[in-house]
């Protein structure tokens, strides 16, 4: 079985986001950007899918900038065995990230596509979704557990309402939860042997799909501030307030 | 063109953020169509015929729509999609796992989570976890929209009068099967909905020690919630967690103990409507968005807490 795994690179989650002062976006130069945090873990359940055995190969795929490299290149480092990055400039939406997807999906015939729910830059949680429509394949979202049985998928979903579990044939798309799994880090070794395996360099233009943005970003701003609040000196003095300034106790 | 609304019920029962769902979409366009897919859901329908709103129903029924399977839902709607302009839903777990596959199907560039309709094709949507907020404005001709219930009113359930028409099922998706659900029961709130919240951090320093957060919680019908560093220390589980990478929450009040406000956190809880911070590091970031501050040993702090409510005559619920 061969296991396809969907990386995005993002500003790191502990990086205060600023707003541009001319509101055409977030500031990411020299921000310190990481693996979408969910992404982390799709790669670490199809390694260790491949080390139970069940699987024979795990290819990490990025779509993005140059620099998206970096993204696939830990996930070689974590396990994966070769990478592809589709090079592309400026906004990619979900409906056309997923359309890439397609074409590499298309390529290299893999059994399961893994990728994180939601990334926590645009945070659409649509791209898992978006491909599965597209290949008419089976979708398992917000995965919390995964275990193979006789070539189907048993995956348990975190929903709003607690757990569901579904059963899904193979070939089928997985996106996951945090909760799946604790990704592991890179040992120094694994980093400099991940250096030594192959990235596939592809242009989006050579692929065939017109990506083209279909929604235009008028403006970001940042959210309304709150007003400063005030230091109470005593546990009475907050309950009084709750109750007769705010009026929410 | 009419706005097509995505109902979420248990094949009994409407589930209440269709109601935020139906007032999202009375923004966009006054005639609000309302879709509903099960199986014998004929009680649901007729709740969703009574919204406020709410202009017509399309009931779509077959067996294999009781378990709310993405893949066979989506078929239905795309073969409704003609006749409107936009298609609605909540930005929870329902409609994140069916609208993409929707948009899809159409050719649409989906608008998650809006939290305001600007114009019927523009609308205001949080990114970064609420630290920017976007204005997006699609050029689809068909607009997938998913709406963040909490930034909607929920709509009056009762009022309307909607005529119910039955619009035939698709083919069933055989590779996925629904095997079991299985719903936490809780006396609590939902954390996703609950009026009031109470969370702990590492500051609670044990899980025994959570037991103050959930006398603090019972005392006020609040919902549960932690950090992700009370989480990973294993003081709680992971399903309480409020914060980029666990749930956002906006309830009225936000009782932060023990939580010094990492960025991640903040992201989770800083739209609350009152926000109140005990922790006895009176330099924690939380204070910066606390409404009300109060530096103390949550140990001492949260007990006075406890018998200050004992003596109100009366506590919101």
């Amino acid at each position: 079985m061969k296991i396809l795994v969907a990386v995005k690179r993002v500003i790191d989650y502990n990086v205060q986001i600023r707003v541009k002062e001319d509101n055409s976006g977030v500031v990411t130069d020299n921000v310190k950007m990481s693996t979408n945090p969910p992404d982390d873990n799709a790669i670490e359940e199809a390694v260790k899918i491949k080390e139970a055995g069940k699987a024979t190969e795990v290819v990490a795929v990025s779509i993005g900038e140059e620099k998206a490299q970096e993204t696939v290149r830990k996930a070689l480092a974590v396990g994966a065995d070769r990478g592809i990055l589709v090079k592309t400039d400026g906004v990619v939406e979900p409906l056309s990230v997923s359309k890439l997807l397609q074409k590499i999906v298309e390529k290299e015939k893999p059994d399961l596509v893994f990728m994180g729910k939601q990334a926590i830059d645009d945070d659409c949680n649509q791209t898992g979704q978006m491909l599965s429509a597209l290949l008419n394949w089976p979708q398992a979202t917000f995965a919390s557990k995964i275990e193979i049985k006789d070539g189907k998928l048993e995956v348990t979903r975190e929903i709003d309402e607690g757990l569901e579990t579904i059963e899904i044939n193979v070939p089928a798309i997985v996106t996951c939860d945090l909760r799946l799994n604790e990704p592991r880090y890179a040992s120094l070794p694994n980093i400099m042997k991940a250096k030594k395996k192959p990235i596939e360099q592809l242009n989006a233009s050579d692929l065939g799909v017109d990506i083209s943005p279909r929604i235009e970003q008028i403006k970001v701003e940042e959210p309304p501030k709150r007003k400063a609040g005030i230091k109470v000196s005593s546990v009475s003095e907050l309950v009084q307030k709750l109750k007769n300034e705010a009026k929410v106790i | 063109m009419s706005v097509l609304l995505i109902a979420e019920h248990n094949n009994k029962e409407l589930r209440p953020f269709t109601l935020n769902a139906a007032t999202a979409a009375s923004h966009i366009d006054n005639d609000v169509h309302a879709v509903i897919i099960g199986h014998n859901c004929e009680e649901a329908a007729k709740a969703l015929s009574k919204l406020e709103f709410v202009k017509k129903v399309i009931q779509v029924e077959a067996a294999y729509y009781e378990n709310f399977v993405a893949e066979n839902f989506a078929p239905v709607i795309v073969k409704l999609a003609d006749n409107y302009s936009h298609i609605i839903s909540s930005a929870n777990t329902f409609g994140k796992n069916l609208m993409p596959r929707i948009a899809a199907a159409l050719d649409t560039s989906q608008i998650s989570d809006i939290t305001k309709v600007i114009a019927p094709d523009t609308f205001l949507r949080p990114i970064y976890a609420g630290n920017a907020f976007a204005t997006v404005k699609s050029k689809d001709t068909k607009k997938c929209v998913t709406i963040r219930p909490t930034s909607f009113d929920a709509c009056e359930s009762s009022g309307g009068s909607a005529s119910i028409e039955k619009a035939e099922a698709s083919e069933e998706f055989s590779k996925t099967k629904f095997v079991k659900r299985e719903e936490v029961k809780s006396d609590r709130p939902e954390l996703g909905t609950a009026r009031v919240v109470v969370s702990g951090g590492r500051g609670m320093q044990s899980g025994d020690n959570f037991k103050l957060i959930t006398s603090l919680a019972d005392k006020l019908n609040a919902a549960i919630g932690a950090s992700r560093a009370a989480v990973d220390a294993g003081y709680i589980s992971n399903d309480h967690q409020v914060g980029q990478t666990g749930k956002v929450v906006v309830p009225d009040l936000y009782i932060a103990v023990g939580i010094s406000g990492a960025i991640q956190h903040l992201a989770g809880m800083k739209e609350s409507k009152v926000i109140v911070a005990i922790n006895k590091d009176g330099e924690a970031p939380i204070f910066s968005v606390a409404d009300y501050g109060l530096e103390a040993d949550l140990f001492e702090a949260v007990p006075q807490f406890l018998e200050e409510l004992n003596k109100l005559n009366t506590i919101q619920k």
